[in-house]
């Protein structure tokens, strides 16, 4: 135990600067999932009938093996960080705009006709009555995203996108344990600390919808 | 500002319905009328009153809200203009009874000072006391006090048209009583025009300045209490007095007429 601390900190920036990458990757990713995501959910509640379709092939997307998804895409969109993002942005789609469209669906009729039924506008309606009240559902989608980026980005390594991935593959081709146990550490801590974070939040904005 | 309604050859089939839920409906609402809808369940009431602020878009017809074709105003602003209390109350769940009923103000940017005393004023109209309701969410309410705030919500910008949906539906018979008389001097205070939907026929009779007798999305009869209890038009409207007959001379008594 003591050797693996004392490589750890005799090393910290192989460590370090891997993981403020990995952030950087998975900040941009959400960043930019959300973002379109919240696109496509608006554009689907006003076009219903193309629903059942999208969200088809966005849970098509998200069922392909992401070495293969990145396999596909190199000869398209090169190595490096963007086609990373790129494979991330797509996983997330389906996470984020099946648990947007299905919160706002679930949301109880009556109290969107009372909504319009006062005049309020369908921008105000989706602000200030659909998406407060689908917001359980939207934040656990959206913990469900960033977990799954934080794992799937370790893959990104595979073309020379940098982050935890390195630190995995470089202890891996090199046998050095300090490494393989360091990253696999990094990886498990991102998570736990994330997914904490926003349950956190989930049960903060979610106390003040369901009284 | 008194607010007539006039409905003209007013017909509505929904898709893959057997029958209309309107058939050639045509009645004109004075200003300042209390009117009464009264039917069986099915009948159209909800459709009907729901083609006035069109969350029901008629297939033929013509309606007009104090003249104006309601087909050719923003729909927005006509039901900001027009109080409404659906038939499933609808309060939004994710915030207080004040806020619930500071809906429209809000939306109509008034200032918060003149939007809280609006509220506090609605509230105690609704008998229900500021200070303990206003912070409440709907689920912390009874069935009916969560319609109470549904009608205080309904009145806040104080229009001049209500549309009100079997509103007292789940008030037990005292409370209902008082809410009945309370709207009774609202109105008789504004003369707001009210559509006001109910399963009962004693409370359209005690309410009612006229009362809409509806079948099948028909007009039925469209008459004051007193000529419907005296010269019932169909066979139908018979019927329904027939079946309120034992609570009807509690209910319906002339004024200035003993028991
Ligand atoms: N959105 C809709 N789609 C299809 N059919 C509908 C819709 N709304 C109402 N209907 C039908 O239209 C008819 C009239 O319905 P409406 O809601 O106006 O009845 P109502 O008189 O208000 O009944 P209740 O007293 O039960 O509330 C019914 O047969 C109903 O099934
Ligand atoms: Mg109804």
């Amino acid at each position: 135990m003591g050797a693996y601390l004392e490589f750890w900190s005799e090393h910290a920036e192989k460590f370090l600067d891997p993981l403020a990458e990995h952030l950087q990757i998975v900040g941009v990713t959400l960043l930019i999932s959300v973002a379109l995501a919240a696109v496509v959910s608006v554009a689907l509640l006003r076009h219903p009938r193309a629903k059942g379709v999208v969200l088809q092939l966005l849970s098509a997307v998200y069922a392909i093996p992401s070495l293969a998804l990145f396999a596909v895409l190199i000869p398209v969109t090169g190595l490096g960080e963007s086609t990373a993002v790129l494979v991330l942005v797509a996983y997330n789609q389906y996470l984020l705009v099946r648990n947007i469209v299905t919160g706002i669906d679930g949301v109880d009729p009556s109290v969107v006709e009372a909504a319009r039924g006062m005049g309020m506008s369908d921008a105000r309606i989706l602000r200030e009555v659909q998406v407060p009240l689908a917001l359980p559902l939207i934040m656990a989608g959206l913990r469900l995203a960033v977990i799954s980026t934080i794992g799937i980005a370790t893959i990104a390594a595979t073309i020379n996108a940098g982050g935890l991935g390195t630190v995995l593959f470089d202890g891996l081709r090199t046998l050095n344990s300090y490494k393989i146990v360091g990253g696999t550490l990094e990886c498990a801590l991102l998570a736990i600390v994330a997914n904490a974070a926003l349950r956190l939040l989930e049960s903060a904005v979610t106390r003040r919808v369901v009284r | 500002m008194p607010c007539e309604v006039e409905f003209e050859d007013v017909t509505k089939r929904f898709p893959g319905a057997a029958r209309p839920a309107l058939d050639h409906v045509s009645l004109k609402v004075e200003a300042g009328e209390f009117v009464t809808v009264l039917g069986t369940s099915g009948c159209g009431k909800t459709t009907m009153i729901k083609c006035v602020n069109r969350l029901v878009e008629p297939d033929s017809g013509t309606i007009r809200v104090e003249g104006e074709d309601v087909s050719a105003a923003d729909p927005a602003r006509l039901r900001q203009h027009i109080g409404y209390v659906i038939q499933k109350v609808g309060l939004f769940p994710h915030m207080t009874v004040g806020e619930n009923v500071a809906t429209v103000p809000r939306v109509l940017k008034w200032d918060k000072e003149r939007i809280q005393a609006r509220v506090d004023e609605l509230l105690a109209l609704v008998n229900l006391d500021p200070k303990e309701f206003a912070g409440r969410y709907p689920s912390q309410l009874s069935g009916g006090q969560q319609q109470r705030v549904g009608l205080a919500r309904a009145l806040a910008a104080d229009p001049s048209l209500l549309l009100m949906d079997e509103p007292f539906g789940a008030i037990d018979a005292i409370n209902r009583e008082a809410l009945q008389d309370e709207l009774l001097r609202i109105h008789q205070g504004s003369r707001k025009t009210i559509l006001f939907v109910t399963h009962d026929i004693n409370e359209a009779l005690k309410l009612g300045t006229r009362v809409l007798v509806m079948d099948a999305g028909r007009v039925q009869q469209f008459d004051t209490p007193k000529e419907i209890c005296e010269h019932p038009a169909t066979d139908f409207v018979r019927s329904l007095l027939r079946s309120g007959e034992f609570r009807l001379r509690s209910a319906y008594v002339e004024p200035g007429e003993g028991i």
